[in-house]
């Protein structure tokens, strides 16, 4: 039984680097030393736990419009994490509110099924929450608990019309491979209230930017949860359960709660209670890329501000871009975005002919109305922190 | 859901000799005061003890007793209560 249990990382010796990348953008977060540490198949990310695997992208690898699959942030619960073996998975639909059960092969997910695609950002509920005062307790993450990717598979919606939802149905359950070393420690399992469960956007995938989805991120097939925050996105996907009920876990019951009727999003009526409710949609966010606070810029010559804005599926509408500390604000140039739930790329050219403090702050609205706040709402378990992004640059 | 190993003190007590530990995490040292090895013998069965370092920052002694009491109660960390008031005083003393 302890072979099965397997050792979270692999063999590959750690590299351990000097943190180079966003050095300052992340010295709010944790003012130790950030070794960059690379996972077996890994590029070397910001390490913020070993066991289990927490593992951040650095500022620079999140230029690109597709994060890469060996760049992108690796988030766990629970340490124990077998490695899939794809000729023997089995997928397992059923449920006190399902008509019948199913068992899929990987070959029959994929070849059954209709295959769909989506890019969609994949954020962290608790992205940025070492940014936050008054301090929250978890994983002190700084900018980079989070991707944008082509996503591939199979939609939960279609597998769940063959095993047939019935009327009375409340939420969909979802279970993985990855347990905890202790035996009395709650399994990482998740629901979905039934109406996300059968949203077109929502997917089975077993590709990421076109590849198998490897290792880390959820082998052979995890949910993807488009619009929804990442804890939703459950990996190593093993069973889906139709239930007429709300799920009791502790995952649903206890963690991934924010306070009732604070911040805007989706509503998970069956897990809501007078005090807390779970965490739903990713809200409007926008992250500079181009430069971090502290940054020089010589005077005169004209300097690109870029990065990305996103929400929870709304689909971006306008950033602003303000340079006297939200005084006045004007709208910046927007890129495309692949689909409404990736990010937009922002462009602006700073004004540099004047030396001295150059205040940058920008803000994203959503096609929705919903815009980035000036303050943070503290909140216990510090999610949702999408604040507008301020930087102070150096004109010399 | 899954398939769940059960397993009874006898055998957590084998498990923690045997702790499939991630390669690098031998790296992290935690103070050298009285109550580390406890808290490294207890600790580093479910998780890697940066997690003691990262949060640092974030907890005081109420804090860390919350942590604490939240590994026994909720993840059903094996400890006694003699135990975990040694851990306590070590966390709440060192970070």
């Amino acid at each position: 039984m302890i072979t099965r249990r397997r050792v979270v990382a692999g063999s590959t010796g750690a590299l351990l680097l000097a943190s180079v990348a966003g050095t300052r953008a992340f010295a709010a977060a944790e003012a130790a030393a950030e070794p960059l540490i690379a996972l077996p198949g890994k590029q070397a990310l910001i390490r913020r736990t070993f066991r289990p695997p927490n593992y951040e992208t650095p500022l620079a690898q999140l230029r690109p419009q597709i994060t890469a699959n060996d760049t992108f942030f690796v988030r766990y619960h629970l340490a124990s994490i077998p490695e899939a073996d794809a000729r023997t998975w089995r997928l397992r639909i059923g449920g006190a509110s399902a008509q019948r059960t199913l068992e899929l092969s990987l070959d029959e997910l994929k070849r059954d099924f209709e295959r769909v695609r989506v890019v969609a950002v994949n954020q962290c509920s608790g992205n940025r929450r070492g940014l936050f005062t008054p301090r929250a307790a978890g994983v002190q993450w700084s900018y980079g608990a989070m991707g944008n990717a082509l996503w591939g598979g199979v939609r939960l919606r279609d597998v769940l019309e063959r095993v047939g939802v019935k009327g009375d149905a409340v939420e969909v359950v979802f279970d993985g491979a990855d347990q905890a070393p202790l035996p009395g420690t709650p399994d990482f399992v998740k629901s979905l209230p039934v109406d996300r469960a059968l949203d077109e956007h929502t997917l089975i995938a077993f590709e990421m930017n076109g590849e198998p989805l490897p290792h880390w991120h959820g082998a052979p097939a995890r949910l993807v949860v488009a619009g929804w925050t990442a804890t939703y996105w459950v990996k190593h996907l093993t069973s889906i359960s139709v239930q007429p009920k709300a799920f009791e876990g502790f995952w649903m019951k206890s963690a991934y709660r924010i306070p009732t009727g604070v911040f805007p999003g989706a509503r998970f009526a069956s897990q809501e209670n007078a005090a807390t409710t779970p965490i739903t949609e990713i809200l409007i966010n926008s992250l500079i890329t181009s430069h971090v606070d502290g940054d020089r810029l010589q005077r005169g010559r004209p300097a690109d501000l870029t990065g990305w804005a996103w929400d929870g599926g709304s689909g971006v509408g306008a950033v602003d871009l303000s340079t006297d500390e939200g005084r006045s604000w004007r709208s910046i140039t927007l890129g495309v975005a692949p689909s409404p739930y990736s990010w937009r790329g922002f462009r602006a050219v700073l004004d540099t002919s004047k030396s001295g403090p150059l205040h940058v702050a920008v803000r994203a609205t959503g096609r929705n109305g919903a815009t980035q706040p000036e303050k943070l709402t503290a909140n216990p378990a510090g999610y949702h922190h999408n604040i507008i992004q301020t930087l102070t640059l150096e004109v010399a | 859901m899954s398939a769940r190993w059960r397993c009874g003190p006898a055998l957590v007590a084998l498990f923690i000799g045997s702790l499939a530990t991630a390669a690098g995490e031998e790296s992290v040292k935690l103070q050298d005061a009285p109550g580390r090895d406890l808290v490294v013998a207890r600790c580093a069965v479910c998780h890697s003890v940066d997690y003691v370092q990262m949060n640092a920052p974030v907890l005081d002694r109420a804090g860390w007793e919350k942590s604490v009491r939240k590994m026994i109660d909720q993840f059903g960390a094996p400890i006694s209560e003699a135990d975990a008031k040694s851990i306590l005083d070590y966390l709440a003393t060192n970070y």
